[in-house]
């Protein structure tokens, strides 16, 4: 006896493509929210910066006033923030990263780091923004300066490294592993001449998002001091410092008091995202060149 | 002068001695995964210079066997040793023996070929770089022996610096083979080389081994009866991780002294 009924199956067909049509609409205009949220952003940022943005904005000192405000502070800060941020996190999180993996021994001990490390991603940002102050510009008092930033920055990003070095790590075939150790080479040898190589490209997409994150977050610089406005320039770890997302927010909130500050603002965000694509894109160049060993 | 009498006693002392030094030496071997036994009281001696095949139908134990050999079935976890087996009268299991060193006398190629995504050269010298050799001159003289060695040379003499992976599937298998001689091991274990390979690479492997046994001593697992027939002159049959028979290759073959050996080499089951 068969239980398939063609008769049945053809009344039905026209109704069960007319919902495939349907979901593949859902999903394309979920999509094209996105994309049109994001164009009115961009739109509105570099229409509002037109003009705004020339040599003695981006090198120039701050200033009340709006015409003459330069934002060469902010992106210095910004910079030596992420030139601290960038290796402390790398470290910390591959080094981490390749004791779960490699050394620790499955076990109740290695679960509790692990589930530690993945709940360390949900915590909110200004957390880690008391942590700092506590620990860094309070406990062995380095003050409001660039190491205390960067350290604390470095923490918040630093799950996402791991995560992402973890996964990278993970994904190196075994047998890669035993044609190394078949021949007599150690952990160590193992890990530094066959595994990092080969997953250097995850490695450094963790390190991208990392960045990514850490340039932007303002919440934990907040909590450990760093002010909004900030004439000297800063030059060494110890220099106390601005950041562009603080620059920013400052802009924005008195530009209820000077409406050029929101161009102002534009404009800084303008270059916040330059200095972010930049470093993206050194990122990806570097991932691209050990991609291409392959 | 030629003294024939003396040449004559040694020819006879070479010919009745049959006692050829061991190079491995397996005493009631048992191996468990967590629970279940693997491997059962297992005893066996290779000699030098032998080429011994491992047949026996699946699961039986031969890879686990092998790769007891060289310590690295310890990788996996779980897994439980006990009896001895000593390597050159060394007790590979002694804490004082370190594992790094005994794979630099017990090389491995393994059943998938599997370069390191390196360039060819890279990978020969791997293994000596890895051992503390340095020098640039030595590491290249060291790979061209290799590689000659694995009969892949005049293949790639000319593009050493190319990814290994533009290989073939047969000649990165004797990339394989070249990285393991690198090291200048005694004993060279094989994991079913041939099987990933299509019967023109199999069959240059096959030559490569009956070459290589002069120089070194060869244990091969295969799951290719008439693999082990043509290229070894010892065979060993396991079935549920115990040694059925022990012989020459030609006894095993045309004579079993077991029933089970004749039902598997007659292919009745396996």
């Amino acid at each position: 006896m068969n239980y398939m009924n063609f008769e049945e199956v053809h009344k039905k067909i026209k109704s069960r493509l007319q919902i495939n049509s349907l979901a593949k609409g859902v999903f394309f205009f979920a999509t094209l929210i996105g994309i049109i949220v994001l164009t009115i952003l961009i739109y509105r940022v570099f229409s509002q910066s037109l003009g705004w943005i020339d040599w003695q904005f981006l090198t120039g000192k701050l200033s009340t006033r709006a015409e003459k405000a330069g934002i060469m502070g902010a992106l210095l800060g910004t910079l030596w923030l992420m030139a601290v941020v960038a290796p402390v996190t790398m470290f910390l999180g591959v080094g981490t990263a390749i004791y779960l993996e490699e050394y620790a021994k499955k076990g109740p001990v290695r679960s509790f780091v692990q589930t530690n490390i993945n709940n360390l991603a949900g915590v909110p940002s200004i957390v880690f923004g008391l942590l700092g102050l506590t620990i860094f510009v309070r406990g062995i008092s380095l003050g409001s300066v660039v190491l205390s930033g960067g350290l604390t920055m470095a923490l918040l990003v630093l799950p996402i490294v791991v995560v992402a070095s973890q996964e990278a790590i993970r994904a190196v075939p075994q047998f890669l592993r035993e044609a190394s150790y078949g021949m007599g080479a150690t952990k160590w040898q193992t890990t530094s001449k066959i595994l990092l190589p080969a997953s250097l490209p995850g490695i450094l997409t963790g390190v991208i998002l990392a960045l990514s994150r850490a340039i932007g977050e303002t919440a934990p610089l907040v909590v450990i001091g760093i002010p909004a406005l900030l004439l000297p320039f800063p030059d060494g770890l110890l220099s106390k410092f601005t950041v562009l997302p603080m620059q920013i927010y400052y802009w924005t909130i008195d530009s209820a008091l000077v409406a050029e500050y929101a161009n102002l603002a534009a404009a800084a965000i303008i270059i916040l995202l330059a200095a972010l694509f930049l470093m993206n894109s050194i990122a990806i160049i570097i991932r691209n060149k050990f991609q291409k060993r392959y | 002068m030629r003294n024939l009498d003396e040449e004559i006693r040694q020819g006879n002392k070479e010919i009745i001695a049959e006692d050829k030094s061991s190079v491995f030496n397996v005493e009631q071997l048992n191996l468990w995964y967590g629970k279940d036994q693997a491997l059962s009281d297992i005893s066996l001696k290779f000699a030098e210079n032998d080429v011994t095949a491992l047949i026996g139908p699946s699961g039986c134990g031969k890879s686990t066997f092998i790769k007891t050999l060289n310590r690295m079935v310890e990788m996996i976890p779980g897994v439980n040793i006990t009896g001895k087996i000593n390597y050159r009268e060394r007790n590979i299991f002694d804490p004082k023996f370190h594992v790094e060193e005994l794979r630099t006398k017990v090389g491995m190629v393994f059943q998938k070929p599997n370069p390191f995504p390196k360039s060819i050269y890279e990978n020969v010298v791997y293994g000596p770089k890895i051992h503390g050799i340095r020098d640039k001159k030595i590491l290249e003289e060291i790979a061209e022996k290799s590689l000659l060695g694995a009969a892949l040379w005049d293949e790639v003499k000319d593009r050493l610096h190319e990814n290994a992976y533009s290989l073939s599937g047969g000649q990165q298998q004797r990339l394989c083979i070249a990285r393991t001689l690198a090291v200048e091991p005694d004993v060279i274990l094989m994991d079913e080389p041939t099987s990933a390979l299509d019967p023109k690479s199999t069959l240059k492997i096959e030559e490569l081994v009956q070459e290589l046994k002069n120089n070194y001593s060869i244990i091969i697992v295969t799951h290719n009866m008439q693999q082990a027939a043509r290229i070894s002159n010892k065979t060993v049959f396991l079935l549920n991780g115990v040694v059925i028979e022990y012989a020459d290759t030609e006894t095993i073959f045309s004579n079993p002294s077991d029933m089970r050996t004749e039902d598997y080499i007659t292919g009745r089951f396996g």
